[in-house]
């Protein structure tokens, strides 16, 4: 490792750019889908606590929207600034979706921007929900487009290379490769599942704070019902994925599975560790249940590590990632399922109890690591390349020499922004109790039903 | 027209957008921060805060609009700026982040007065930002960014040492205060707010001296740095005087005290103008000699189906971009603080 070699620090820089990115990103496109939910409920049944839940969210909302704004700004230009060549390139076949995603913003900052300045200022109250639906539009079709392009990059298609050029560029081809739909619905679903875990934990700690208003139960409800929804739509489109994986990028899975023979009836591994000679020691080993995840019976053949060239294949520590996911989608999936049985579980008489309080609060936690976990997953899976069969990562890189001052620099932005970040969140609601918003909002007494 | 043409007149276009609304914001943050520091705040600072709340995010999107479509229609684009400018780039990005960041902390996230550290962060990056930003134009007149051996190079030598560099600096520096305050002062007097207005319109003839002789200055370093450009724009002469003639229009009328809409109106005339002319005389090169709208182009069936993306997008960016305006530039209640500022 070289401070001094570009291709090794524009992937770091990209790489923690989008680290940060991605957990602002998912509450981007999940939180607009919880603040509608909950204002309608507010609406539909003039609970006022509903209507503060949706303000209270909406609020912290916008912090967030600056920080990741600021972030996708910032992996917006460094695509072109760290990996020119590739854009060079690849942006003859790629740049429908990239553009398309600008418009997605677009409508999508111009209608938060209203949504947030209008409360109380139309008669109909139904009006001013609506302007969350051109938002939530707006944020899922940018993670749609700008996720086709990153399918593109894992499943190249709708051109012809030609003397190091693409020609031929079909761009609807391109953007509705084979990986788009799994891809793309699984980051949509993963988004709506972090963000509705994050406000289950909001809800949660306070509830373990001792704040025992009304508000933080339904609260509660709300996230914890709608957060497991999303996880088992995320478990299901998960699914789909390893299928998508076996037929068209059998190197990652199985690298993924550290599976080296092509064989039928293969068993997933666990956990466990890689000795010198590829052994695998330590492991679970669930039988057949690879073949059944590459293809729903267990007679199916799945492509073993061994049919590759040692060059193509993406580094075996992918494994962990991959199994850390897993475990931390079906603690999404189990936690939640806990709280919606507990008026069934004897001995819990319908109460949360402290310890699943505590759990409910670490579903925040789980659910932006299995986020960072996926996208580890899916990005060093495609290792060695940049473009999967057409371009190497090393191709795409700059040759500025510069590069290594520049990840220092956004190292330090990046700390900052988050630290302040969430010390301006701490502070904004720490500032005002919901029992003082209840009364401002209404000062004649809270009416609840 | 070809798609060339009809592509680089789009990315202009939306260059221009940014041009406008990225200057009332810079230069908006910057009055907030000196009223601020001159004991002014209370007279002007609400003003300012109530247009740029519902807007700031928006502008952005405008930049990355630019930056992806320039690198769709010409993606060679990407190699020479994106190699070139790996360093003032970043730095440009920082400060948009901090920027923005610290708008959105100080606006919604701290308690009603303000953070002076913040807004002083604020005043001094709408400053930076514009001054790096337009760089990037005299990068394109050709002779900074070279390659050699399938290497590019940026010289800084030259760079810093070329006195268009710093014309073209000096020109976004004033210009943006210039915009700005006559924005600014047009949406006071809407308000019915005398005193901001009067500040707000002392800055705007403040600052039209400078811009003026700013944009004369730059306009002669062209015959230094590229005099091709520079007879090109010659040939556009008309579209200079017209510039100039709206100029001297918004000035008087602000002077004047009447007519404030108009006078901004003529203000984003004088600079289409000026911009326009300077755009096309620039042409065919993106990047002088390098990067040529007809010889670096992208395939076609990429071009027509950017365009028909753009055509789309443009049918639901305007009416709601109309909307944005409606309700919050040109609605009266709004505008004098009788709606609700806050989200909260």
């Amino acid at each position: 490792m070289s401070l001094s070699d570009p291709i090794l620090m524009s992937r770091i820089l990209t790489g923690l750019t989008l680290f940060v990115h991605i957990n602002l990103a998912a509450i981007g496109v999940g939180l607009p889908v919880m603040m509608a939910l909950a204002e309608w409920r507010g609406i539909r049944t003039g609970d006022p606590h509903y209507i503060l839940l949706a303000r209270r969210w909406a609020r912290g909302f916008v912090i967030s929207v600056a920080v990741g704004v600021v972030t996708g700004t910032a992996i917006g230009l460094q695509l072109s600034l760290l990996w020119p060549n590739f854009m060079r390139i690849a942006g003859r076949a790629i740049a429908l979706p990239m553009f398309m995603e600008t418009f997605a913003f677009f409508i999508e900052a111009i209608f938060l921007g209203i949504y947030l300045y209008t409360w109380d200022r139309f008669k109909n109250k139904y009006l001013h929900l609506m302007l969350l639906i051109p938002t939530a539009i707006g944020s899922t079709s940018s993670a749609y487009f700008i996720t086709s392009m990153n399918a593109f990059m894992n499943m190249p298609q709708g051109f012809t290379l030609k003397d190091g050029i693409f020609t031929d560029v079909k761009p609807l081809v391109a953007m509705f490769n084979p990986a788009t739909p799994t891809k793309v619905s699984h980051v949509i679903a993963s988004s709506y599942t972090v963000s509705a875990c994050l406000l289950v934990a909001i809800a949660a700690f306070s509830l373990l704070k001792g704040r025992g208003h009304v508000y933080f139960k339904k609260a509660l409800k709300l996230a914890v019902v709608s957060s497991f929804v999303f996880a088992v739509a995320t478990a299901v489109i998960g699914d789909f994925s390893g299928k998508f994986l076996a037929k068209y990028q059998p190197e990652k899975l199985a690298a993924a599975e550290w599976h080296f023979d092509t064989r039928e009836q293969a068993p997933l591994i666990y956990g466990g560790i890689l000795d010198k000679n590829n052994e695998v020691k330590y492991a679970i080993k669930i039988p057949y249940a690879l073949s059944i995840l590459a293809g729903s019976s267990p007679n199916t053949k799945v492509i073993g590590l061994n049919e590759f060239p040692k060059e193509n294949i993406p580094p075996l520590s992918i494994h962990y990632m991959f199994d850390l996911k897993v475990t931390n989608g079906v603690m999404l999936i189990l936690i939640p399922f806990i709280y919606m049985l507990r008026k069934r579980i004897p001995g819990m008489r319908g109460a949360v109890p402290k310890w699943l309080l505590v759990l409910l609060v670490a579903l925040a936690p789980l659910a932006f690591v299995a986020v960072e976990l996926g996208w580890f997953f899916a990005e060093i899976g495609r290792q060695p390349w940049i473009v999967r069969g057409y371009m190497r990562v090393s191709e795409g890189a700059t040759t500025s020499p510069n590069v290594s001052w520049m990840l220092l620099l956004f190292v330090l932005l990046y700390l900052v922004l988050c630290v302040s970040c969430l010390k301006v969140l701490g502070k904004m609601f720490r500032n005002k109790s919901v029992e003082e918003e209840l009364q401002e909002l209404y000062p004649g007494g809270e009416r609840t039903s | 027209m070809s798609y060339e043409i009809i592509g680089i007149t789009v990315l202009w276009t939306f260059l221009y957008g940014y041009l406008i609304v990225a200057s009332i914001d810079f230069g908006a943050g910057f009055f907030s921060f000196y009223s601020v520091l001159t004991g002014h705040k209370n007279k002007v600072h609400w003003v300012i805060q109530r247009y740029l709340s519902p807007v700031w995010e928006v502008t952005n999107v405008f930049l990355i609009f630019f930056e992806i479509g320039l690198i769709g229609f010409f993606p060679d684009s990407a190699y020479y700026y994106g190699t070139a400018l790996l360093v003032p780039g970043s730095i440009v990005i920082i400060l948009l982040a901090v920027r923005a960041v610290y708008y959105a902390y100080n606006t919604y996230g701290i308690s009603n007065n303000g953070n002076l550290v913040y807004m002083a962060l604020y005043g001094a990056t709408g400053l930076l930002i514009p001054a790096a930003l337009s760089t990037v134009l005299a990068l394109s007149e050709g002779g900074i960014i070279e390659e050699r051996a399938g290497h590019v190079v940026l010289k800084w030598a030259i760079f810093f040492s070329n006195p268009y560099t710093w014309s073209v600096i000096l020109l976004a520096l004033v210009s943006v205060l210039y915009i700005s305050a006559m924005f600014l002062s047009y949406y006071a007097h809407k308000a019915g707010d005398k005193t901001a207005f009067e500040i707000l319109r002392g800055y705007a003839l403040i600052w039209s001296g400078p811009t003026i002789l700013a944009s004369v200055f730059a306009f002669f370093q062209i015959n230094r740095q590229n005099p091709e450009h520079f007879q090109n724009m010659l040939h556009s002469a008309w579209m200079f005087i017209a510039s100039l003639v709206c100029y001297l229009g918004a000035v008087y009328l602000v002077w004047r005290k009447r007519h404030l809409g108009w006078s901004f109106i003529l203000v984003m005339l004088q600079f289409a103008f000026a911009w326009y002319g300077y755009g096309r005389s620039h042409l065919p090169y993106v990047l002088y000699k390098y990067v040529n709208i007809y010889q670096n182009f992208t395939n076609e069936s990429m071009a027509t189906a950017l365009l028909a993306a753009f055509l789309a997008g443009f049918l639901l960016l305007v009416p709601s971009l109309v909307l944005l305006m409606r309700l919050f530039l040109f609605n009266a209640r709004y505008i004098r603080g009788n709606s609700p500022k806050r989200g909260s």
